[in-house]
């Protein structure tokens, strides 16, 4: 047979067989994988592996031992032999949550609360981002920096005044100018006034204000205003994602008619669904985690909607008297946190594509 | 409401004078676009950061018939953090020691990260979405649940059976003794092996805290066009070339918008030293308690902002720009 013409056994359509003489098995084989840039690519593979696994395991610990934990029956604690296994496999840690502890009750205000508060936050942020990437006006630079200082400025710095803010809420004064009560200047540059020494009480006119702590207002305040938690890495992560679309894309929509919120609204949000999807998930998961707003506006356990950063603690139908205490009381502790974020995760599970995805697509660029 | 004035505003104006160019109309639909936050920050925001700021002047007395007033007294509680108080001054030191140390560890981790996840490999997806869980499950009450955590470090030993030392090396994946015996023939000076020793044992914090950076860098290097690394190996640039040359200036604006962002995530966290020791000032001060760690926290923001601004302003000199069109 001829080494240069290949001989053909058989032809069809879209097929065809070819015999001609290959080098031997062996010898491809060898080629291929006795040579230096395979052994290094496969040594740089293994240790890559091995590299991530280990960094997995070491995110994923606190959680393992944590499910390990709440499995456990009380003797278990005190079972030196006992560490990541439990011998005596019991529910009743989360049988006791369940019942003690308004578990229920929480999860629904919790989900409703944190449901609510995210979409505002999401659409609010697409909003004054969409406002700061697109369009070009005096003072647009300013605000940036302003969003950028409720950024840095930390809220336990305004805790204080915050709570007071929202104890006696009075925006401007308009209030208390209505219900024809003294009309007290809230000037911000009266700083002079106040550093003469006049007695400035701008916030005794409780009468003439209302309490908004142990109700969800607060929450909604800071959410449509952007001003809630880390608002301000949502808007910028946003702004540069808007920056990186087009402007034809607008142009063409203004000569066919669309105005600019028909525009933002029709074309601008379905593009970038996946953005926002990302930053459902990051305000969804901080608002169910957080401690800081829910113990700061939520003070009435009465009056206020059982929140699930508030349920932790020991159920009274478990017994906890004995020498394991602290083991066995941390074990409960733990076990609700689990209990706290199962429903994230799954939600985490569900929407994971979309964070890489909706911020691989923003093109993120700092400028 | 608001959008609605506006635009009746743009239709009816041509008629009675000139019609407005494009870019003004422009630039008024865009002041309507960041109204919501300029109402936020006029009405809500300012008076609070005004609030605060005159409480850390004042002495706060709580009236009878509820509300407060303020009484001036000057830098009184500025002073009693300074120079009465004893804590302030060393806790303050200690944790601007800790951001010296964390910010360089966060940022060389997630880059490092970012750079092998956005490698292509068998179960990327699944460390990806490892790898990002604690942005979202970390935070507010986990961190504070972890914080009280003796089971986890419980758990950990290998040891089965007691030995009565007593030492939790859970924590520690490697312990220092291995290290130091590692590095001491290296001739590489104690510090840096202090360093690193140390990052391996907050190896577990500085993962949780490094998800948004990770996020923000694996932006960045998608980013950055394949045609330019297809071009470096054409030339024949190798892989240590292709990073120096093309992927750390490229990602440079990033590594910048990082720094600036983990410095503002690292001190205003409550897992700070500071942060958590302003926080229990109103229960361990004798009198004005409340005051006095506004002042406190006053003062500490001031410091990180000029910590902030020196470390923007050096950096941006390094960063490199690449040219559009």
């Amino acid at each position: 047979m001829d080494n240069s013409t290949p001989k053909i056994t058989k032809e069809s359509k879209n097929k065809i067989k070819v015999e001609f003489d290959r080098t031997p098995l062996k010898e491809r084989l060898k080629a291929k994988f006795l040579n230096f840039y395979f052994f290094q690519t496969v040594v740089i593979k293994i240790f890559r592996f091995i590299f991530l696994l280990g960094i997995a395991y070491i995110v994923l610990f606190p959680f393992f031992s944590k499910i390990a934990g709440s499995f456990m029956a009380p003797e278990d604690f005190i079972d030196v032999t006992v560490r990541l296994v439990p011998k005596n496999f019991t529910l009743d840690i989360y049988k006791a949550i369940w019942t003690d502890l308004d578990y229920v009750e929480a999860l629904i205000n919790t989900t409703l609360i944190s449901l609510l508060l995210a979409l505002l936050q999401t659409f609010t942020c697409c909003v004054i981002a969409y406002g700061l990437a697109k369009y070009k006006f005096k003072g647009n630079g300013l605000i940036f920096m302003l969003v950028m200082v409720t950024m840095i400025i930390p809220h336990k710095t305004l805790q204080s005044s915050m709570s007071m803010n929202f104890t006696y809420f009075d925006i401007a004064n308009i209030l208390s100018t209505l219900s024809g009560g003294t009309i007290v200047d809230i000037d911000f540059f009266g700083l002079f006034q106040f550093t003469l020494d006049s007695p400035l009480s701008i916030l005794n006119l409780p009468e003439n204000s209302i309490n908004l702590k142990n109700t969800i207002w607060p929450f909604i305040i800071l959410s449509v205003t952007g001003l809630a938690f880390k608002n301000g890495l949502y808007i910028f992560m946003l702004r540069q994602f808007f920056r990186g679309i087009p402007d034809s894309l607008e142009e063409s929509a203004y000569i066919d008619g669309s105005g600019d919120f028909r525009t933002f609204l029709q074309i601008i949000l379905p593009m970038s669904v996946p953005m926002m999807i990302t930053v459902f998930l990051f305000s969804f998961c901080w608002q169910w985690t957080d401690t800081f707003y829910t113990s700061m506006f939520f003070t009435n356990m009465k009056e206020a909607p059982m929140m699930l950063s508030q349920i932790i603690g020991i159920p009274k139908s478990l017994d906890t008297e004995y020498a394991g205490q602290t083991l066995y009381e941390t074990a409960i502790r733990n076990t609700c946190g689990i209990m706290i974020i199962a429903p994230l995760v799954v939600l985490y599970v569900f929407l994971q594509r979309y964070l890489v995805e909706g911020i691989e697509r923003s093109g993120l660029t700092a400028e | 409401m608001t959008e609605q004035t506006v635009q009746s505003k743009a239709v009816k104006a041509p008629k009675k004078r000139k019609i407005a160019s494009l870019d003004k109309r422009k630039a008024r639909v865009g002041w309507v676009f960041v109204l919501p936050f300029l109402i936020g920050f006029i009405l809500v925001y300012l008076p609070m950061l005004f609030d605060s700021f005159k409480l850390a002047f004042s002495d706060m007395t709580t009236l009878t018939g509820g509300g407060v007033e303020f009484e001036y007294i000057g830098f009184e509680n500025f002073r009693y953090a300074l120079f009465t108080d004893a804590g302030f001054i060393q806790t303050l030191i200690s944790g601007l020691g800790q951001l010296v140390f964390e910010v360089p560890a966060i940022l060389l981790f997630s880059l490092f990260m970012a750079i092998l996840l956005n490698q292509k490999m068998v179960g990327r997806a699944a460390f990806r979405a490892i790898f990002f869980l604690p942005v979202v499950l970390s935070t507010g009450i986990m961190e504070s649940i972890e914080a009280g955590n003796i089971l986890g470090s419980y758990m950990g030993e290998t040891s089965g059976i007691d030995d009565g030392s007593g030492s939790s090396a859970a924590s520690e994946i490697v312990s220092a003794m291995d290290f130091e015996t590692l590095f001491s023939n290296m001739k590489v000076g104690t510090e840096l092996v202090e360093y690193v020793v140390q990052i391996i044992n907050d190896i577990y914090a500085i993962v949780n805290r490094s998800g948004v950076q990770m996020l923000i860098f694996l932006a960045g290097l998608q980013s950055i066009s394949p045609a330019i690394y297809e071009a470096c190996k054409i030339d024949g640039a190798t892989g240590w070339e292709t990073f120096w040359k093309i992927t750390f200036p490229m990602i440079s604006p990033m590594i910048l918008v990082n720094a600036v962002y983990t410095i503002i995530d690292s001190f205003t966290t409550e897992s700070n030293t500071v942060m958590s020791y302003i926080e229990s000032a109103p229960a361990t001060m004798p009198s004005n308690g409340t005051e006095i760690s506004t002042a406190m926290s006053w003062m500490y923001f001031l410091i990180v902002v000029v910590i902030l601004a020196a470390v923007a302003g050096i950096m941006s000199m390094f960063v490199f720009y690449q040219r559009k069109d």
